[in-house]
């Protein structure tokens, strides 16, 4: 075994006991129908590769990079599987291997070190690269683009992202933001004080979805507040360091959660809450991230256990105050991460079937992946389509004007879907936060 | 692999379905059981006619096949155990027909289990055979190697359900057994030849599968016994007082702890057995039979007999044999999971000679199954990593199929030979029944290419080896 293969979580690889459970539930097992593509598979090339008897990158890569990562398997797992640490070990790896043996090409290189260590370290750079597009969205270049047809031809199918974008905030939106905002709202005083708060609440912004769903992060901080929530933005928080752990850039994602850690802490809030539910099943880990290190392993543990998705913080301190009926049909699509990892799987449900004048219809298969999956709908295309696709058909199904989810990937993956199923005229995704602020009327 | 062979292969099915690089092959290299073989090509054909083809050029060119479902098999059956062709048939899964009016479904092999069991219970219609596998395996794979399940007890196992088949030759020939009546005596009847011969004799192409009316309704209870072997008297006890369960699964001490410490689902961790049981059938039949059935458990000595009010109570005392297999693998990660079946009556006895065999060979040996039917699952849980270990474990199986084939039983009830059990196929049926086996395998398959080393032993191989 050399020195790289034995950093493979091949202890972990005993676990499995190859009966096959994990196949139905693996969304690209589904599409690709075959052995290579599911869990028990790529578990059996992590061994093959640990023992030395495949290549890593000629062999293990390439099964490896066509998983999303949602972990729907180690619900299904009967033995316990960790599949998420043997993905992630594999991941980084892979990666340490490549950079060793000169693999990546320098602009794979590049790219790599814009995104991991320029971009998402520091929320002030993407919100700037948020207010380029903001200037692209408004200054008329995105008609012009559309009218020429330029985004048809942007590599890596960027036109089609391109479409499903909302519309970022300004730059100037950031500078508005209030540090605190005070809990309002039935079973607060009009004082607004800390003692009338039902709890006080530190906001995890997120990159992703404080630059391009700014407005979700408004609102939530609103709903938050209107459930009677003192919420406060900690200004030192950074990415959670999903991407980087899911692409093998583990160090990385340790600093990152190091820096979280020490923001939250300082703000002495009895919740972390979050909104998207890749970053809350990272903020969730952070323990097992850390977990070697033994002055950070106490800090992560307390860390985890104040994390929150805003879906559980917002039913256990509900009921919300509504005050418009909507006339929607919904259905829900489960964020992998929310339910798999996080194990919320009632909250939203709930939250939307109190929702006055909707109805609430379950989506068949709202447990299995949308094939978004980080940034796997970019480097996977094909596979994430095909998945998408398939998805699209039970969605449709369902009659829904809406589509509901709880997380920014599935977001913008589920206005592709619907784009691509030409379904534009009669059906829409949002976040469930938008909605629940809508029928608040917080306007 | 000679590249004009892949070749070939290609031009019978399309690029897509033919797989040749490493990482590909590794993945079909095993099952659920034990040893990795790597095939050459794995092949995933969506025809009969295909699959003729296929097999035809392997008896050509003498390539070993080795067909494929789910890769579920406990016993090694799907293993390409001389390379070879690794024929995957989970791509042809169509199901293409139920028939109400005849009380039968007709379906390809690769359609999932759970799936039929699905759409035939839509329609108030039943096909009882229900491996713990079923929501992975496929309907070829439990006809090739007749798998069973909790509903063997009362419904009897695959080969019960089964009055048809297109199967391959493996001279490539396409032939029927059977047909579409529930009776039919013509000829030989190879349809129940063919079941269980775990892909020696020929690759399932379709099967017509019998059906019977969904039960209306059922009733669990849950019987808690301060000694094993009194729980052993309790299951033949009712099975001799007039009733015939659904269900009848037992779990020794050593599974009720590992499930507590698992995920506590309320049993009683100092009980020696419980047994969980299930009638079904008219409504008034399943209440009259569930009191019955407790009044009987009570007289042979069960502390406690819990009776489930409703479907959620009901689902809650299943949940604990759902939950066995999981528990036992947290104790450690190598599960060697044995399917040793004695006839009923002998169940006391065979626990303990289990007993025995645990003290001896200070193995973690865990006991629970469908003991309504006898087919018992001795589970060792060890690791495969710990050689010493496993020298222990192989001993030790060997010395459970020597107790239960000594009390007139089996060596298998469920998960067929294959590689696992081969070694003992003459301690079972004595040489003169296993060489007549091995001619009829000749007669079919002169060349010997389709499963090769699969439930007759090699010259000299007396004992199973879980080590690489």
């Amino acid at each position: 075994m050399s020195a790289q293969q034995t950093k493979l979580p091949y202890d972990e690889t005993f676990q499995c006991v190859q009966c096959g459970y994990c196949l139905p539930a693996c969304p690209t097992y589904q599409v690709l129908e075959k052995e290579s593509a599911s869990p028990r598979g790529r578990i059996a090339l992590v061994k093959a590769a640990a023992e030395g008897k495949i290549d890593l990158l000629q062999h293990l890569a390439g099964p490896i990079d066509q998983c999303l990562g949602c972990r729907a398997c180690e619900v299904a797992c009967p033995s316990g599987v960790r599949y998420g640490m043997i993905f992630e070990g594999a991941k980084q790896t892979i990666q340490t291997a490549k950079r060793s043996r000169g693999r990546e090409t320098p602009l794979v290189k590049a790219l790599r070190r814009l995104v991991f260590e320029g971009l998402f370290p520091y929320p002030g750079r993407l919100k700037a690269l948020g207010g380029l597009i903001w200037l692209y969205q408004k200054s008329g270049l995105r008609k012009v683009a559309h009218a020429i047809g330029i985004t048809k031809k942007l590599p890596f199918h960027m036109g089609e992202f391109e479409a499903a974008l909302p519309d970022v905030p300004s730059p100037f939106a950031y500078l508005a933001r209030q540090r605190l905002v005070k809990a309002k709202g039935a079973g607060v005083t009009s004082g607004l004080s800390d003692e009338t708060a039902k709890a006080k609440v530190a906001f995890f912004a997120g990159c992703v979805m404080d630059s391009v769903f700014y407005e979700t992060n408004r609102k939530s901080i609103e709903l938050l507040a209107a459930a009677g929530c003192d919420v406060v933005v900690p200004q030192t928080q950074t990415c959670c360091g999903a991407l980087h752990a899911h692409a093998g850039e583990l160090e990385q994602a340790k600093e990152l959660a190091k820096r979280n850690i020490e923001a939250f802490e300082a703000t002495g809030a009895d919740w972390y809450v979050n909104n998207a539910g890749g970053c809350g099943a990272m903020l969730i880990e952070y323990d097992h991230l850390l977990a070697d290190e033994p002055e950070w392993a106490e800090r992560a543990t307390q860390f985890v256990q104040k994390s929150r998705d805003i879906n559980v913080i917002l039913a256990q301190l509900g009921p919300l105050p509504f005050r418009k009926e909507l006339p929607y049909r919904i259905t829900y699509q489960d964020s992998c991460h929310l339910r798999n990892v996080q194990k919320v799987e009632s909250e939203p449900r709930e939250l939307l079937r109190s929702i006055p004048g909707t109805e609430y219809v379950e989506l068949p298969g709202a447990d299995g992946c949308c094939g978004s999956a980080g940034i796997y709908s970019l480097v996977q295309y094909e596979t994430s389509m095909k998945v998408l696709d398939e998805k699209m058909k039970s969605v449709e199904a369902t009659q829904a004007t809406l589509v509901v989810t709880s997380n920014p990937g599935c977001l913008l993956q589920m206005r592709m879907g619907i784009q691509r199923a030409n379904l534009q005229d009669w059906m829409q995704a949002v976040h469930i936060v938008d909605l629940l602020h809508e029928a608040c009327g917080l306007g | 692999m000679k590249p004009e062979i892949i070749q070939e292969l290609i031009a019978i099915t399309d690029r897509d379905r033919v797989l040749d690089t490493l990482d590909e092959r590794c993945t079909y290299a095993y099952d659920a059981s034990f040893g990795t073989y790597l095939p050459d090509v794995v092949v995933f054909p969506k025809t009969a006619q295909e699959v003729a083809a296929i097999l035809k050029l392997a008896n050509r060119e003498k390539i070993p096949v080795t067909p494929r479902g789910g890769g579920t098999s406990l016993s090694g059956g799907p293993l390409p155990v001389a390379g070879g062709i690794a024929l995957v048939m989970t791509r042809m899964n169509r199901l293409l027909e139920i028939d109400r009016d005849n009380l039968i479904a007709i379906v390809e092999p690769g359609v999932i289990t759970a799936d039929l069991h699905k759409r035939v219970e839509e329609i108030g219609l039943f096909y009882p055979p229900d491996p713990s596998s079923s929501n992975v395996s496929t309907i070829g794979g439990n006809l090739a190697e007749n798998a069973g399940g909790p509903h063997g007890l009362k419904y009897g196992v695959t080969k019960h359900y089964v009055i048809g088949l297109e199967v391959v030759t493996p001279q490539g020939d396409i032939i029927r057994t059977g047909g579409m009546t529930v009776k039919n005596v013509t000829g030989y009847d190879l349809t129940p030849l063919i079941i269980g011969s775990e892909g020696t004799l020929g690759v399932i192409t379709k099967a017509i599968l019998r059906l019977i009316p969904k039960p209306p309704a059922r009733k669990a209870l849950l019987a808690v016994f301060d000694d094993l072997i009194d729980s052993g008297r309790a299951i033949s006890g009712v099975l001799t007082n007039g009733i015939l369960p659904a269900k009848m699964e037992m779990m020794d001490n050593a599974s009720i702890r590992a499930v507590e410490n698992y995920k506590p689902c309320g049993m009683p961790i100092d009980a020696d057995a419980i047994i969980l049981l299930e009638v079904d059938g008219h409504p008034a039949a399943v209440e009259a039979e569930i009191e019955q059935a407790a009044r009987i458990c009570r007289m042979y000595r069960a502390r406690e007999v819990r009776v489930a009010k409703d479907e959620t109570e009901r689902e809650q005392l299943w949940l604990a044999r759902k939950l066995v297999s999981p528990a036992i693998t947290r104790v450690k990660p190598t599960k060697i999971s044995e399917d040793a079946t004695v006839p009923r009556s002998k169940i006391p006895e065979m626990f303990q000679r289990l007993r025995e065999i645990r003290e001896k060979y200070k193995i973690h040996l865990v006991v629970f199954g469908h003991a309504g039917d006898g087919n018992l699952h001795p589970n060792i849980i060890a690791d495969a990593r710990d050689k010493e270990e496993m020298r222990r474990v192989e001993e030790a199986v060997g010395e459970i199929f020597r107790a239960a084939v000594e009390l007139g039983g089996t060596l298998s009830g469920e998960h067929g030979i294959g590689t696992m059990k081969a070694p003992y196929m003459e301690m079972e049926l004595g040489p003169v029944c296993l060489d007549l086996m091995r001619r009829i395998k000749q007669a079919w398959d002169p060349n010997n290419i389709l499963n090769p080393y699969k439930i007759f032993p090699q010259p000299g191989q007396t004992r199973v080896v879980l080590t690489e």
